[in-house]
């Protein structure tokens, strides 16, 4: 595919310093992304997502490598010039971070006021956004006055207000509820199909990547460990970094340990779209008469493709399982064993 | 006793002493904002870490809160002289007072700003937004609740060192109790212009309290 690229990211390191100890949040990241996707950057707690989520738009400066936004090097900006760039790229933050002070509208019109905009056409543009994102009614209330999920659509609509190109979104979600979380969402997909809107999202949820993203990066310890499109990555997870993700919360389980614990051997298998019609764990079971277990089943739709995923515990007897397991990969399935793994 | 020339006297010396606080305010906060706004950008994590600057206005404030006032005043003579033309009465006594309460408006300025969360600090600068419009526009509108908060704290705390400012001829209520209370022995006149100084204060209280409440946009309902 030959499309725009948005920010293209090259070896990019970040080193903290601290007063007794040194900590490489960042080390080597390589990533492109283009115009029109949904980026998701997904990794647990510590491992560098937040960081490099600022470095795209230089809220932290990479001690090594370059950060390219739209073809300009922001290493090689000006203060006014990176200020100029920064309008381009907005932010919306898990904290939500409005003006707790100012009104729902003055805080859509901030960012047009730091542009030095016109004040008249500033609210006239907010009112504007306030209906994109469903709040119109709220333009005279105060942020202490609305719902986490209210707040992020005021914050969402501030962050439309420069016509950006590109959306930052640093655990957007993290701070609503399953529900409010799937309007955000929702609402994100919409600006991106309907402003073509560039979006970035920092999140430690599976679900959030598999609700909206196009592409992802998983990012563990400091590294990249996985990038590709979002279908790929959950089909085929290549690193143990992304094997946890994908599974998250669910392998980890008390139940789930003690099942891989007993010695038996699990497997997990990939169900494709050619397969999902067919009872396959049925036929197996009865071409081998011999039950086999299942730990964790999981069908999930992403992007409009339907994926399925399975964990079956085999039989003891050794021959029954092999047998299984050669039965399951004439069917084209992809089977893989997972004790290597527990935990 | 209570003929109209005390009542005058006690009325026109309230005057002073309102005049005394209020200039005496507006001054520090002249001095005291912009430095309390200079702590708060120059610290280690502030807009533009400057440890230089810190370190000279952290230890210069620190410096001129340390000294009494009473001592403060008696060692600014010579300046206020200078400033004023004369160092006794009441516009002699804005002068010390100014300085003494320049450092600790700052204080109470910096940890207002410091209150202000640094997540909006990012959003701004996230959207491209200068140091100034940082400072003006997030900084301080944010603060707004807790600067007025302070503010009369200050109030109250340059009323009480306005009254010391009697002791050397400074005119105000303090005089009055000085010269009245203390050296004539008129124990009645003492109480009038101790009573009249807590209602200064009081009043000054309640509508630091009231315009803080109602600028604050943070509680609901």
């Amino acid at each position: 595919m030959d499309m725009e690229t948005m920010i293209k990211v090259k070896d990019v390191g970040k080193t903290f310093c601290g007063k007794e100890n040194t900590v490489e949040a960042l080390k080597g990241i390589n990533l492109e992304i283009h115009k029109g996707e949904i980026y998701g950057i997904i990794g647990m707690s510590g491992a560098g997502k937040s960081t490099l989520v600022r470095c795209l738009n230089f809220l932290e400066r990479p001690t090594t490598g370059t950060v390219e936004v739209g073809g300009k090097d922001l290493a090689a900006l000006s203060e006014k010039e990176l200020r100029a760039v920064r309008m381009q790229i907005a932010m919306i933050f898990q904290h939500f971070n409005l003006l707790m002070q100012r009104t729902v509208l003055d805080n859509i019109c901030f960012p047009m006021e730091i542009a030095g905009q016109k004040k008249k056409g500033a609210r006239a543009k907010a009112l504007e956004l306030l209906e994109v994102v469903g709040l119109s009614e709220k333009a005279g209330a105060y942020p202490a006055q609305l719902s986490g999920g209210q707040k992020q659509r005021v914050a969402i609509a501030r962050a439309l207000a420069m016509n950006p190109k590109i959306l930052l979104c640093d655990e957007a979600t993290s701070a609503l509820d399953p529900t409010t979380t799937k309007s955000i969402l929702a609402l994100l997909k919409d600006i991106n199909q309907k402003y073509g809107i560039t979006i970035v999202i920092i999140t430690h949820e599976m679900a959030v990547v598999r609700e909206i993203c196009t592409h992802v990066a998983i990012i563990d310890g400091g590294s990249l460990a996985e990038t590709g499109r979002v279908e790929e990555v959950f089909a085929r997870p290549r690193t143990r970094a992304a094997r946890k993700l994908v599974f998250q919360g669910e392998i980890g389980s008390e139940e789930m340990k003690w099942n891989l614990a007993t010695g038996k051997r699990c497997i997990r298998i990939v169900f494709r779209e050619n397969s999902s019609f067919e009872p396959v764990i049925g036929n197996m079971v009865l071409a081998c008469k011999t039950p086999a277990n299942i730990l964790l089943a999981d069908t999930k739709d992403i992007g409009g493709v339907a994926h399925g995923q399975m964990i079956l515990q085999l039989p003891e007897d050794e021959a029954v399982a092999g047998k299984m397991i050669d039965y399951l990969k004439e069917r084209k399935l992809e089977v893989e064993e997972l004790d290597h793994y527990v935990g | 006793m209570w003929d109209n020339a005390t009542i005058m006297m006690l009325v026109k010396e309230t005057g002073t002493t309102l005049f005394i606080t209020l200039s005496s305010t507006v001054f520090g906060y002249a001095l005291g904002l912009p430095l309390g706004i200079l702590l708060v950008v120059t610290a280690k994590d502030g807009l533009w870490p400057n440890a230089v600057i810190y370190k000279i206005l952290d230890v210069t404030v620190n410096v001129i809160r340390s000294v009494p006032f009473l001592i403060l005043m008696m060692m600014l003579i010579p300046f206020t002289r200078f400033v004023v033309g004369k160092s006794y009465g009441a516009a002699a006594t804005i002068v010390p007072l100014t300085i003494a309460a320049a450092p600790f408006i700052a204080r109470l300025v910096e940890s207002s700003l410091l209150e202000v969360d640094k997540g909006v600090i990012e959003a701004a600068q996230s959207m491209g937004a200068g140091i100034g419009t940082i400072v003006w526009k997030v900084l301080l509108a944010e603060a707004r609740t807790s600067l007025i908060v302070g503010a009369t704290i200050t109030l109250g705390t340059i009323l009480g060192y306005s009254a010391m400012a009697g002791v050397v001829g400074g005119g105000g209520l303090g005089d009055v109790a000085i010269r009245y209370g203390y050296f004539r022995y008129q124990a009645d006149i003492m109480i009038v212009t101790v009573a009249l100084l807590v209602i200064l204060v009081q009043i000054l209280q309640v509508i630091g309290t009231k315009l803080s409440k109602k600028l604050d946009k943070r509680i609901t309902g």
